[in-house]
């Protein structure tokens, strides 16, 4: 643990050539050190006037104490071995009228993919929520949830860098200002990641391969389409997010190669949930969960059966698709597709 | 009686979240209180009234709204403890990113949203530098890269704070954040003497006391000048 006391007689330029993360927390606080390198930080701290003090509303003692905290914890995430999540287990806790739920327990393995199913608010959002807080008997259907088949620690549920779950969801959309280029760096950078370049364009090509319409760099991202949104968001999460599982609230079967898009997160070892409606995507989930009054009611596992039946689906949905395009070529569709 | 100050940008989803977490609280046998702060209007004390929540309302109208909350709080607390609640919540917006309702050794909440910008976390200032919990909310709308840059930005201004994602429309996270508000062994009887954790600003000038008319000749008291020369162009 580095305490400030032994940073306050470095100089800035030092300290940035140690810490590079630095910079960003100077420069988030509003702390312009640009003409002050050669300064120590209490230098540097102790050179505002009362009135500059007053001005920004700065609080040095908080500065200090909060820089601590933000070396610490950068040097904790750097230093972080890749913690993987080879699985989680979900221990049976109650339904909502604390009845039993129907299972003991469910492990998942990375690169599986889980289906929930079940009618709205029948408690899709609290198993999910149990799973991102690694509930240990203490939330309000007292389920435990085990990661590598051990209780995780504590500290996971506030974690900005190691959120146990990402999410997508069909309600998801770009808000920020950006081109598709200038969005991939800034989360690069949030993530701290060495090889910037290589990662973007392996999250564009990717993205591409899943998007109906290929797009570039230089597209704005609130102008994507609805399908190239969901093929980015869904390359990023694969290829930049940290977080070990992925919770994927349904996807609509337009613009995007669904199949290609779970293959991706399978590939890079995610462990996958879809809350779906969606037969085809149903099927395509190795087991699913099905969920009735707040409560885990029956595990299915998708059998040969099942399985026949999605080939089935798959072609419906491909006939479907090549009208679509044909449609928008300005074709004219006739019986025989 | 516990005491807990919720304080956020305008429309950042204050009053969903501290519904859907006093759903999970009362579930725990304790009695929830509101008193809501506002500047000109407000409707929420309704909201509260629905749920069967002791609520009380105050509009500071012509004041500052966080100046308002300074000279009322200690009335506040005297009402929650007559209404013999275990958990007082206060929420007022911020309106200036500048003021911060937050009293020392009071647990201080900040609401912020994932639409409001990346750059967001940088213009509040001590309403969310000071906070001990911070609630990130409307990530069901906005991409995963998004919500992990914009919990960066926040750590990075307050490195301290616990940062949780609260949806206020399903309730996720909501039991999970109800976990940090409450505690048995705290009792607040009075918030008389404490201090606010940062001074609010202190302005003081002629338009403060009234003054319409626009003009160097009217302008009195803490008065400050742009620079528009082309020195800082």
């Amino acid at each position: 643990m580095i305490n400030i006391k032994e940073l306050e007689h470095i100089k800035i330029k030092e300290l940035e050539n140690q810490y590079p993360f630095i910079l960003s927390f100077f420069e988030n606080n509003k702390l312009d050190v640009e003409e002050y390198e050669e300064y120590t930080l209490e230098e540097y701290l102790s050179h505002f006037t009362a009135e500059e003090i007053d001005e920004w509303a700065i609080d040095i003692e908080k500065i200090k104490s909060d820089l601590e905290s933000y070396i610490n914890q950068m040097i904790e995430f750097l230093g972080l071995e890749e913690d993987t999540v080879d699985s989680i287990t979900i221990i049976a806790g109650n339904n909502k009228y604390g009845d039993k739920e129907n299972f003991e327990e469910l492990t998942i393995n990375k690169s599986e993919i889980v289906a929930i199913v079940g009618p709205t608010g029948s408690g899709k959002s609290r198993l999910l929520a149990d799973i991102e807080w690694a509930a240990n008997k203490d939330t309000p259907t007292e389920r435990t949830i085990l990661v590598n088949g051990e209780t995780p620690d504590k500290s996971l549920r506030f974690s900005t860098s190691n959120k146990l779950v990402a999410q997508l969801s069909q309600n998801m959309n770009f808000v920020m200002d950006l081109t598709v280029r200038e969005f991939l760096e800034l989360h690069a950078r949030s993530r701290m990641v060495d090889n910037e370049e290589e990662v973007i364009e392996k999250i564009i090509a990717a993205a591409n391969e899943l998007a109906g319409e290929k797009f570039n760099l230089d597209t704005q991202v609130t102008g994507l389409s609805g399908g190239q949104s969901r093929a980015l968001m869904i390359a990023d999460t694969a290829i930049l997010s940290t977080s070990p599982i992925v919770l994927i609230d349904e996807i609509e079967n337009a613009g995007i190669d669904r199949k290609r898009a779970l293959n991706l997160l399978v590939s890079k070892e995610k462990i996958v949930l879809m809350a779906t409606h969606d037969p085809t995507l149903t099927l395509m989930a190795d087991k699913r969960i099905v969920i009735k009054n707040g409560g885990i009611h029956k595990l299915i596992k998708t059998d040969a059966e099942e399985k026949g039946i999605l080939k089935e689906l798959e072609k419906m949905d491909d006939i479907i698709s090549n009208m679509r395009a044909n449609l928008r070529k300005g074709e004219v569709l006739n019986s025989q597709v | 009686m516990n005491l807990v100050t919720v304080s956020g940008p305008p429309s950042s989803g204050k009053t969903s979240v501290i519904l859907k977490t006093i759903e999970a609280i009362k579930r725990r046998g304790l009695s929830v209180g509101v008193v809501k702060f506002d500047c000109l209007y407000t409707d929420d004390d309704v909201l509260y009234a629905k749920a069967g929540i002791p609520v009380k309302k105050g509009l500071s109208g012509s004041l500052c709204p966080d100046h308002y909350f300074a000279s009322n709080i200690e009335e506040v607390v005297q009402w929650g403890r007559k209404k013999n609640l275990d958990l007082l919540i206060t929420e007022s917006a911020g309106l200036c990113n500048r003021c911060s309702p937050y009293m020392k050794g009071i647990k201080s909440i900040c609401v912020i949203d994932n639409l409001s910008g990346i750059n967001t976390p940088k213009k509040i200032g001590p309403m969310l530098k000071t906070a001990d919990v911070i609630v990130i909310t409307k990530g069901d709308i906005v991409s995963q890269a998004e919500r992990e840059v914009f919990a960066s930005k926040v750590n990075s201004v307050n490195p301290q704070a616990s940062i949780i994602h609260v949806n206020g429309l399903t309730g996720q996270g909501a039991f999970e954040f109800s976990t940090l508000l409450y505690d048995e062994d705290e009792n607040i009887e009075t918030v008389n003497k404490r201090e606010l954790k940062f001074p609010m600003p202190s302005a003081l000038c002629s338009y403060c006391l009234g003054e319409t008319r626009i003009g160097e000749e009217y302008q009195m008291g803490n008065v400050r000048k742009m620079e528009l020369g082309d020195k800082n162009d």
